[in-house]
């Protein structure tokens, strides 16, 4: 094997190798989930991240491990991208105790205050004000760990987006706020819902930087992301990114996706495949063999299958599980002086 | 101990909290340089500087969801609605996000928060400014939700709030702000807990239980029930989630009789709820049907008289009392 010393937007051969299987885990995971959805494994609602691996594996690669991450419902890859065990988000999915929320959140809802996800959330940029608070805490303890806040184009229709912006930039919080443009909330195409074409205009009004990018391609991802963490760690404040994305998918495992064509959905999926643009880049580049990309598919279909094995031989939660952790301090809606007969 | 008012009782606990602990920090619209609507944060600019008393943007949806997000990295924010009414706006990040994410989230986040709230009406600020809404956020599992009535209590609670480790609604009231009460002396740490009632009066014909400004009114009616004879015990609730249950039914085991006096609706509200609790933990001490006295069923008026008559008042109480308290009993 060639050993290069080339690097690509400095990354090394070994980052971008370590991109790439985190995308084809990304990708393969969610085939996975797709299926066990299918299978009655898996219930409620789920969003599946096809087609947009390349935003979350782009912008977590240049976050440090202990900056904090907050998503929106559609958080499987970001989840896993920051470090979380796919056991334990495919345990999440199936709603057993082994998940990273303990079977009680679901699709919707990862936590780890090791690794710095910070849920994801079932309301539509709800997150935004959130990620606002937790970088004022980063400001205010004088710490220099930054925020990353992953919400879709719906979002941007919210009260919450603009407040959130808003707060951010006049208290020049430690947040970059990335909004995965997928073309459509649910089933509103984005032209129709936005009353401007991009999101150059919001940032502006915001005073903040924006940037629009090609979500199709990982290392202008990266590369973007990496200035606009840069920028938030060095005190300057928050950056508002529009990466253009398309979900392979529908919005949810439910949706048929009837407000757009297949021809579209074929277009994107045969020339726009973050993954596909990925591994051409780095065959051409010789940053990657054929062989290496091969062998990450294989390994992450592995971890994919090995991730449904274990949810499905982890214990459902005990019924006890059903009251605990309402309160940090176990109170209830009724307080007792005395034991109960 | 001295005498103090409602409004500096709260502005002391916030004080001693913010000198105990670096965490603590309070936000909200116009708290610093206007000194609180409601003049509660004055001072307190001057004192701790801006980085400790924030004055925000009036987006009551971001300035909460921001609270969270701080109280989740490790601070203790103290965060002031200007109303209640306003908090409405907020209440997706109060009750989807505040309330949900320790269970949501398998009991690994962490929400020390306080919302510091005025709520209720008398001031002729008409029906977007008067609500009391305590039962809407008391109806949520994940939050506390207490209502001091008296100067002792609001220090006392509020201190309790600042320390404790869950989100904690704190509902003021704005004609109590000028009410006076004995309070212990200024760094007299003290706390008041969260989930007790408190004994306001010992009688044995009949139980009123109440909870915020209104208390004020009970104690005028048990003063004049008494004249008559009539021995009114008097529960302050204090909390209206948890609620101190065990208070409330060792009084109806005495009494057998009960009133509740509050100043919200009457339907699907607090009270009702708490009768339905009595109903179900003390049906057969029961000698007569609960009575409720509430502020009238309509949106608060502006009219002066219009508002006086849709608020509750101390004869109200007393014919209530009267309802279910038979001559006989007193006299017998």
């Amino acid at each position: 094997m060639v050993i290069s010393n080339l690097t690509l937007a400095s990354l090394t051969r070994t980052q971008l190798l370590e991109m790439h299987y985190k995308m084809a885990l990304l990708r393969r995971f969610e085939e996975k989930s797709a299926e066990e959805y299918t299978r009655g494994k898996i219930g409620g609602f789920m969003h599946l991240y096809i087609g947009q691996e390349a935003v979350g594996v782009g912008c977590i690669a240049a976050l440090r491990p202990d900056d904090k991450i907050l998503s929106s419902y559609r958080e499987h890859g970001h989840a896993i991208t920051k470090g979380m065990d796919p056991r334990v988000v495919m345990a999440e999915l199936f709603g057993k105790i082994t998940g990273c929320s303990k079977g009680k959140g679901g699709s919707m809802h990862m936590w780890s205050n090791e690794l710095g996800v910070l849920g994801g959330n079932g309301i539509v940029a709800a997150q935004m004000p959130i990620a606002a608070g937790v970088a004022l805490a980063m400001q205010y303890q004088g710490l220099d760990n930054i925020v990353a806040c992953f919400f879709g184009d719906g979002a941007v229709d919210e009260g919450a987006f603009h407040e959130a912006l808003n707060l951010a930039s006049i208290w020049k919080l430690p947040v970059v706020y990335v909004c995965e443009n997928n073309q459509y909330s649910m089933g509103m195409a984005v032209e129709k819902a936005w009353a401007v074409d991009s999101l150059l205009p919001r940032a502006a009004a915001y005073n903040m930087p924006g940037e629009q990018i090609d979500g199709m391609d990982v290392i202008q991802v990266y590369e973007t992301m990496k200035r606009a963490v840069e920028r938030a760690r060095s005190g300057q404040g928050p950056m508002l990114l529009e990466v253009k994305t398309y979900r392979f998918r529908g919005h949810s495992m439910t949706d048929p996706a009837y407000y757009r064509t297949r021809e579209e959905e074929q277009e994107w999926r045969a020339t726009r495949d973050p993954i596909g643009i990925f591994e051409r880049k780095l065959l051409e580049l010789d940053m990657a063999t054929q062989a290496e990309i091969d062998e990450n598919d294989a390994q992450a279909t592995q971890v994919a299958e090995d991730a449904a094995e274990f949810a499905e031989n982890s214990p459902d939660p005990t019924l006890e599980e059903l009251y605990t952790d309402v309160m940090v301090d176990n109170s209830t809606a009724l307080s007792f002086r005395y034991e109960r007969k | 101990m001295r005498t103090i008012t409602y409004r500096d009782a709260l502005r002391e606990a916030i004080r001693e909290e913010m000198q105990r602990d670096e965490r603590v920090f309070i936000m909200g619209e116009d708290i610093a340089g206007y000194g609180g609507t409601y003049a509660v944060s004055k001072g307190l600019f001057e004192e701790f500087g801006e980085k400790r008393v924030r004055d925000t943007p009036l987006a009551e949806e971001v300035i909460t969801g921001a609270a969270i997000g701080a109280a989740l990295g490790g601070l203790r924010p103290i965060l002031e609605l200007m109303t209640i009414n306003f908090s409405l706006l907020a209440s997706d990040q109060i009750v989807n996000q505040a309330a949900k994410f320790r269970y949501m989230f398998g009991g690994q986040p962490e929400i020390p928060l306080v919302i510091r709230m005025p709520g209720g009406g008398g001031a002729q600020r008409g029906a977007q400014h008067s609500q009391m809404l305590e039962s809407w956020y008391a109806h949520i599992p994940g939050l506390k939700v207490a209502m001091p009535a008296t100067p002792y209590d609001a220090k006392g609670m509020l201190k309790s709030a600042v320390r404790d480790p869950n989100p904690v609604l704190f509902i003021e009231h704005e004609l109590l702000y000028n009410v006076k009460g004995e309070v212990p002396d200024e760094g007299d740490d003290y706390v008041v807990p969260l989930d007790r009632g408190e004994l306001r009066r010992e009688g044995q014909h009949v139980t009123i239980i109440t909870f915020s400004r209104i208390l004020h009114v009970v104690l005028q009616a048990a003063e004049d029930l008494a004249k008559e004879g009539i021995q009114a015990e008097v529960i302050d609730l204090r909390s209206v989630r948890p609620i101190d249950i065990d208070l409330i039914i060792d009084s109806v085991k005495k009494t057998n009789r009960v009133v509740i006096a509050e100043e919200g609706w009457k339907y699907y509200g607090t009270g009702q709820g708490l009768a339905a609790l009595i109903y179900e933990y003390a049906f057969d001490y029961m000698d007569a049907p609960i009575q409720h006295v509430n502020s009238a069923d309509v949106p608060m008026p502006y009219s002066k008289v219009l508002e006086r008559a849709a608020l509750s008042n101390k004869n109200d109480i007393v014919k209530a009392v009267k309802a279910v308290v038979p001559q006989a009993l007193v006299h017998g």
